[in-house]
């Protein structure tokens, strides 16, 4: 919990990798998490958020995954639960992850909240619930919450203001994790658009996914980016890119980062820490950060630095 | 089962109820309902006068109080709340916890229902309202299949409330930034999905094209009929191909499904369009009293009049209805 009095600066910020959205082969997943517990990463999420179909890796590979990483001894493990639960064998595998008994979890559906918090177990709140104010952050708060990731589509102003509501109600402030890089999160489905692009039923759907390491480009008839598809996921067209904006985060009370990892995750979470230690932004090509600026998410705001071509990750 | 139809208005109000309504939900006036359009829902005078309309006729009026609050602005919410509760509406549907939470403290006779925007698909997230909330009955989103709501209502340890026709939203409601992405209108925050304001239609030849917030959303040709971009049920690229890359345009008609919702226990049956004209309100709520009036009478008999279909395929987007997410292969 943090204190309020207490300002975060720019290099106290920590850096996360939010789980991977993408369905990738399992050793191209575990190569890549070989990397990155090599990266300044101080918070690391793993598991499947997005479609209970995709079994590469199955409970036992991630638990074993989780304990790898976390005895490297660097990097915080958090096992992230399901947004979207329909299934009644997708209740009992997320009660199993809210039993886990060594890690963290990370709620994206009220199911899991409630078994955390039947076992008193403190957990975060993932970007899949609906908290936008101070009233409903308390309401979590009672329930275990430690951590908040706010709902992509929040600005840095309702950030902020929920936390000043919450620090007038005398109530400790949740530690808070913006989404910072990465396809956003923007819908979920009944419906896998994946398997319907390849005019394949959703019980039949041949693992397609796999297929789309960064899942699959949808623009306008115009040419422009988007959506991208991801199963029963629907994410932004563009990359949210919030390293531009750091020193609002710091200001509006965030205190990690979340890098949503494509295969390039390394690039990106060391031009987060270089800018997080004094250096500059890159520049931004098709990147996009409405929402943080209070605009439709797709926009692109100028950020703080001359986006004149310096380059920090040079 | 219950038959909720919407009203945007206080003429819909009376003609719901004269149609055979057997409950009417409304909004007021403002951001504290996820229909906010301009011209539409009720003022206080007009909740006031709506809750007399319905009683006179011993029928139910539910008030609508489902978007997020936002900080700074919640005591435009709470004064919702406090309206329902001083004027007698017969349940308040609510979705944000911490509204969830004023409300059974402060209101604890006023019933609650817990909105689609709550986004609850499953037994266990409705317990946690239940408990924590009171909650009396929860509306389910339409992402589940038909297997899937008799599972949850036999778990639910609330009665559960299906969409039985109107929009198909084929996000989980409550769980869909599409619109907020495109447009800066958020629906969980006060905002419409695809807001009219962000529509442009421009003619190139013969050619109409759709924009929202200038984003193509869809171009027709003069044999196409042309509906309103949704931004959803636009035709995008995908792979090279042009095509509805996430969802036809398509109404949910679930009336055929009307023996096997009772059987499961479904508690009610809600119509979606609020924003919709006092005279489709009319016809959608006829034939659905009709339907269930029918199918009280002949229980395993029951079957669907044509003419209902006609009826409602008149009155769906592209003409087209779906049994949606209720039919597993749509899926």
């Amino acid at each position: 919990m943090n204190d309020k009095s207490k300002v975060n600066a720019k290099e106290d910020l920590r850096l996360s990798l939010g789980p991977v959205l993408f369905f990738w082969p399992k050793d191209v997943l575990l190569d890549f998490y070989a990397r990155m517990v090599e990266l300044p990463l101080d918070v690391i999420y793993l598991g499947e958020t997005v479609c209970s179909k995709r079994r590469e890796m199955s409970r036992k590979d991630w638990l074993g995954l989780a304990r790898d990483i976390a005895g490297a001894g660097r990097a915080e493990v958090v096992l992230s639960g399901m947004a979207l639960i329909e299934a009644a064998s997708e209740l009992s595998s997320l009660r199993r992850l809210c039993e886990n008994g060594e890690f963290t979890v990370e709620a994206n559906d009220m199911a899991a909240v409630r078994f955390l918090s039947e076992q008193r177990l403190p957990f975060v709140a993932g970007p899949a619930l609906n908290l936008y104010s101070g009233a409903s952050l308390a309401e979590l708060l009672g329930c275990g919450m430690t951590r908040w990731v706010p709902p992509v589509e929040c600005p840095g102003a309702l950030v902020a203001g929920a936390l000043a509501e919450l620090d007038a109600a005398n109530l400790a402030r949740p530690e808070v994790e913006v989404f910072a890089h990465g396809y956003l999160p923007l819908a979920y489905s009944a419906r896998c658009f994946t398997a319907r692009l390849a005019n394949r039923a959703k019980d039949d759907c041949g693992f397609r996914c796999i297929d789309y390491p960064a899942g699959v480009p949808v623009t306008s008839q115009e040419g422009e980016p988007l959506f991208t598809l991801n199963g029963v996921q629907t994410m932004s067209g563009r990359i949210s890119d919030l390293l531009g904006d750091l020193g609002d985060l710091v200001a509006k009370g965030a205190d990690i980062l979340r890098i949503s990892p494509g295969l390039d995750a390394a690039e990106v979470v060391e031009a987060f820490d270089r800018v997080r230690g004094g250096g500059l932004a890159p520049p931004v090509a098709d990147e996009c950060n409405g929402y943080w600026h209070g605009r439709p998410g797709m926009d692109r705001v100028a950020g703080e630095f001359p986006e004149d071509g310096s380059d920090a990750r040079a | 089962m219950e038959l909720v139809c919407p009203a945007g208005s206080l003429t819909a109000v009376k003609i719901a109820i004269e149609a055979g309504a057997d409950a009417v939900y409304v909004g007021l006036r403002d951001d504290t309902n996820a229909r906010r359009f301009a011209g539409l829902n009720l003022d206080a005078r007009e909740l006031e006068q709506a809750v007399a309309i319905a009683h006179a006729r011993r029928r139910r009026l539910f008030l609508a109080v489902n978007t997020y609050v936002r900080p700074g602005a919640g005591e435009r919410w709470e004064r919702a709340v406090e309206l329902a509760a001083t004027l007698g509406v017969d349940a308040l549907i609510v979705a944000d916890i911490g509204l969830l939470a004023h409300a059974s403290r402060r209101y604890p006779e006023l019933p609650l229902h817990l909105s689609v925007q709550g986004s609850a698909t499953n037994p266990e997230a409705l317990a946690f309202y239940q408990e924590r909330y009171g909650i009396r009955r929860a509306v389910l989103p339409r992402v589940l299949s038909l297997a899937q709501v008799a599972q949850v209502a036999r778990e639910s340890p609330v009665p559960v409330e299906v969409f039985g026709f109107g929009s198909l939203c084929i996000m989980a409601e409550g769980r869909c930034h599409l619109s907020s992405y495109l447009t800066g209108e958020s629906p969980n925050l006060g905002g419409a999905c695809s807001p009219a304001s962000a529509v442009r239609w421009e003619r190139d030849g013969d050619v109409l094209a759709a924009r929202l917030n200038e984003v193509l959303i869809d171009r027709f040709e003069p044999d196409e009929r042309a509906g309103y971009p949704t931004l959803c049920k636009g035709r995008f690229m995908v792979e090279g191909r042009r095509l509805h890359a996430i969802e036809e345009p398509a109404s949910l008609n679930t009336i055929d499904l009307i023996p096997r919702l009772s059987g499961i226990g479904v508690a009610a049956i809600k119509i979606e369009g609020r924003q919709r004209s006092p005279a489709y309100v009319e016809k959608v709520t006829r034939v659905w009293r009709e339907a269930l009036d029918a199918f009280a009478a002949a229980g395993d008999e029951f079957e669907v009049r044509p003419q209902w279909s006609k009826t409602l395929a008149g009155l769906s987007e592209g003409s087209q209805t779906t049994l949606g997410a209720y039919h597993r292969p749509w899926q």
